[in-house]
């Protein structure tokens, strides 16, 4: 039964290769969660083309937000704000949820709230466990982002660690086609990894020299990259399943890690995961054993609500509208839009 | 009828309310801010200024493209975003027929360029009828839009052998190409039309409409943009190159 305080908010998120809306009431219950994935498409291409996901973003985006209307039962008139993800994405794929957000807004008198794509997918966590406050630490690892992120309160946070070269989920796609094993990689290797030895090969562990908390993966990646042509140059056959799970183990331990001790030192009692790459299994479960030997409570979503999807941004934007944050017409899609960039009048 | 204009396939961003015979209003930009940023604050000033109610809007107008794949994109999903919210149709417009539109009236040939970049233009010729007296003559399509060289188009228009206006942001690109291989007369359109504007879109809109009724109308949920081009990893990839380059970035979801 929906009170007279209820918020109910129609998100929409393009900002790569799901073109996806939800309806969110106060933040955490989702009405709906609709999400058109393009993956199969880009798969022919082995990632995702910009210029294609921006096209497939525009034929799909009405029908999207069109179903997350009905599945959630709602008409405009019970809409109470409109969000969008604004950034950090592709630009030509987040213009086009940005520009219908902002036609929708504008078309139903309805306030808009730009949100950042990280903000959503730390967000998901509130949707997650309906328990769950900051502050807490939060890894949000994905194909294009790798942030060790501070969430100290609703909307504010400090990024602690960020990668110095490639995503996290950029890595696993990599050596996935290094390997054979083909497009997405995040779920191929984690799949091959689970038939091979995790320490039959002893990849770096990537450091940064002055920083505790940033990430490096480039040298993991060329390390794999070596020693597969090694092999090659030896003529000597590799184990694939090895390879993956030794490449995994290498990234999982770094970003479980550099997590941990963030909760340590800066005395987090919550951890929480956020991210298509929280999906990967070996991380959740050495994350969930660091946290239990360190007595920190766990967080993870539910894989559905790590990938790209709206009601993550329907979650963020809640908090913005709590605060009274609106975003003007003239919002833009930013590529590089940073956690604090200012994005509300 | 009352017609809510998109345009932002090229350099201007614009927008026009064409209510029956009366332009109500039209804004058009050409600045360096990108059409994202303007296009609905200039919807909502129009808004503002003539007191519109949305709801009293029939259909919302815009050009289809070819142009600027982005600027085509942010014009279509701002379209249908409207055409949601207000549960109107759109009625897309052509973008080379849009811009010949301009040149209403004039007793030759109107080919519009447009830069297409690799050695192209988006281009297409019309003509206009010539007007029964008292009423609107008609644009007549000699050849529909499509993506050629600068070279094929002045040769067909060669074999047409009559005075032509050439409009468009392909001009300053190929202005010395044509003048050295051009045999009819032609000349340059001056700056008030020789780009998009909204208010030719609203009203070569408000004329599919007059001429066909609904029949104009295309669901915002279906519409899809006229690129005329394929993405080039498409093209790449039917041609069998490596697409890998066009890959922004992996991603990792299950």
């Amino acid at each position: 039964m929906l009170t007279k305080k209820d918020v109910t908010i129609l998100a929409i998120e393009s900002s790569c290769d799901e073109t996806a809306a939800a309806v969110v009431v106060n933040g955490r219950d989702v009405l709906s969660d609709e999400i058109s994935s393009q993956i199969d498409i880009h798969t022919l291409y082995g990632g995702v083309v910009p210029e294609i996901a921006s096209r497939k973003h525009t034929e799909r985006i009405n029908q999207v937000v069109r179903k997350s209307m009905e599945t959630a039962g709602k008409s405009f008139d019970d809409i109470d704000a409109i969000a969008v993800t604004c950034g950090p994405g592709l630009v030509g794929a987040l213009l086009i949820g940005v520009s219908a957000a902002k036609a929708l807004a504008f078309g139903t008198g309805k306030p808009l709230i730009g949100v950042h794509h990280i903000e959503g997918h730390i967000s998901a966590n509130f949707i997650a466990d309906k328990t769950l406050e900051p502050p807490f630490v939060c890894l949000v690892v994905s194909g294009g982002h790798t942030n060790l992120v501070a969430v100290k309160g609703y909307g504010e946070y400090e990024i602690l660690g960020t990668t110095r070269d490639d995503a996290a989920g950029e890595a696993f796609d990599k050596v996935a086609r290094a390997i054979g094993l083909g497009y997405p990689g995040g779920p191929k290797i984690d799949k091959a990894a689970k038939q091979g030895n995790p320490h039959a090969i002893e990849f770096p562990r990537g450091k940064v020299a002055d920083s505790v908390y940033d990430f490096t993966f480039s040298g993991i990646k060329s390390s794999v990259l070596n020693y597969l042509n090694e092999r090659d140059m030896k003529h000597e056959s590799v184990n694939v399943y090895d390879v993956a799970a030794s490449f995994q183990q290498a990234v999982v331990d770094v970003l479980v890690s550099h997590t941990v001790a963030a909760a340590d030192e800066y005395h987090f009692t919550k951890l929480a995961l956020a991210g298509g790459v929280a999906s990967n299994s070996a991380l959740r479960a050495q994350m969930k054993e660091a946290c239990e030997a360190k007595g920190i409570t766990f967080y993870c979503p539910p894989p559905i609500l790590c990938t790209d999807n709206a009601a993550m941004i329907g979650c963020a934007a809640y908090y913005e509208y709590l605060k009274g944050h609106e975003s003007s017409f003239d919002l833009n899609a930013i590529p590089n839009l940073q956690l604090g960039d200012k994005i509300y009048e | 009828m009352k017609i809510l204009a998109i345009e932002t396939s090229g350099k201007v961003c614009g927008t026009a309310l064409l209510d029956g015979d009366t332009l109500v209003a039209e804004y058009n930009v050409q600045y360096k801010k990108t059409h994202s940023q303007s296009l609905v604050p200039m919807m909502d000033e129009i808004k503002q200024m003539v007191g519109l109610e949305l709801g009293t809007v029939d259909a919302i107008a815009l050009t289809k493209g070819p142009g600027s794949f982005t600027g085509i994109r942010i014009g279509a999903a701002t379209a249908k975003g409207l055409g949601l919210a207000l549960d109107r149709p759109l009625i897309p417009v052509p973008t080379v027929d849009a811009i010949a539109y301009n040149l209403y009236g004039t007793g030759g040939l109107v080919c519009p360029i447009m830069d297409a970049r690799r050695s192209q233009v988006y281009t297409g010729t019309y003509e206009f009828t010539e007007a029964e007296s008292g009423k609107t003559s008609v644009m007549r399509t000699i050849r529909p839009q499509c993506v050629i060289s600068i070279e094929e188009t002045v040769d067909a228009l060669n074999e047409l052998n009559r005075d032509v206006i050439f409009p468009g942001d392909g001009v300053p690109v190929y202005r010395d190409r044509i003048a050295e291989m051009a045999e009819f007369g032609y000349s340059f359109a001056p700056s008030h039309l020789a780009l998009q504007r909204a208010a030719a879109t609203a009203e070569l809109a408000m004329q599919y409409w007059k001429e066909s009724g609904d029949k104009c109308f295309v669901d915002a949920d279906s519409f899809r943009p006229e690129y005329l081009r394929v993405s080039q990893a498409e093209r790449e990839r039917a041609e069998g190159i490596d697409t890998s380059k066009v890959v922004k970035r992996g991603k990792t979801n299950q």
